[in-house]
């Protein structure tokens, strides 16, 4: 069976109602688990003080928010080059879901960065890279809203997305790029002398899998209701014509 | 069972609570819209249906 199959609205449907349940309640666990791990049972950094408990939202949000975007991006390839309507419904639903995520790195980096950096914000190359993004995934909302013909909406938002993925890269390796500002390099790494503490990142990894167990519950959420919202218009139109 | 957070705690407590509304909001926004949807789509469905019944 080819993974295409799954592309079709009405498979896609039978399969996420099963699934979806199951997904979100794993998610609300480990998200519960994460949190409480991270906030309660951590202790004080010795340069940061209790702070660093910021990284356990900080950090899986701002991961997402980029990631989301890699996932849009490689929905609306699919979309241009397959036509498969459900990729672009996909990337769509994913949209407000990186939105929000980028909103919470900004806010949370700002609250962080106060107490440390002693300002809310500087103009760094990960921050205004990040405030960028956050901008284009406006315009992507604002885009698909704008465009009555959803055909013509998914294939102008697949070049945005195209275009985007540029602010996505450069909010991921900003700060190696041009290793200046505010903000530090990676706290994870695959090199373990450059990794946050283990006290540190065992919660911090939990609350990674949760936020992307958040993600993709959310984002099979969120892409059944457009393939309703899609259906609905086609018979509201055949209805119109009758 | 409060952590001491210490004169970071303003600070602390805002980024959390300033994440989980945002969290909260999302989920409760996407629910509302899907369970919205499926009604309406239920709704003209069946109409649907009815017409053609009446049609024969």
């Amino acid at each position: 069976m080819s993974i295409w199959e799954y592309a079709n609205p009405v498979r896609f449907m039978r399969l996420s109602d099963r699934v979806l349940p199951w997904l979100a309640a794993l998610s609300a666990i480990l998200m519960l688990v994460a949190l409480v791990w991270g906030f309660f049972f951590t202790p004080d950094d010795y340069r940061q003080g209790s702070t660093v408990k910021i990284i356990f939202i900080h950090v899986p949000s701002a991961m997402i928010a980029i990631n989301a975007w890699v996932m849009m991006l490689i929905a609306s390839l699919i979309w241009l080059v397959r036509r498969h309507h459900v990729s672009a419904l996909a990337a769509k639903a994913a949209a407000p879901v990186g939105a929000v995520m980028t909103m919470i790195a900004l806010v949370t980096g700002a609250v962080w960065g106060e107490p440390m950096w002693g300002t809310w914000w500087a103009w760094d190359p990960r921050l205004t890279s990040f405030l960028i993004l956050f901008l284009f995934y406006l315009g992507y909302i604002a885009l698909w809203a704008a465009i009555d013909n959803p055909d013509t909406a998914a294939d102008l938002t697949s070049v945005l997305a195209i275009v985007g993925s540029v602010f996505a890269v450069l909010s991921r390796y900003a700060a190696l790029i041009w290793n200046q500002g505010l903000h530090q390099g990676a706290s994870l790494s695959m090199d373990r002398a450059e990794h946050v503490a283990d006290v540190f990142y065992y919660p911090l990894v939990t609350a990674i899998i949760a936020f992307i167990l958040l993600f993709v519950t959310l984002v099979i959420l969120r892409t059944r209701t457009e393939i309703r919202a899609r259906r609905l218009r086609a018979l509201l139109a055949r209805e119109a014509r009758e | 069972m409060m952590p001491d957070l210490g004169k970071y705690a303003v600070w602390v407590l805002s980024a959390y609570g300033a994440a989980l509304v945002l969290i909260a909001a999302l989920v409760i926004q996407s629910i509302w819209r899907d369970r919205k949807m499926a009604r309406m789509l239920a709704e003209v469905e069946m109409r649907s249906v009815r017409q053609d019944g009446d049609r024969g």
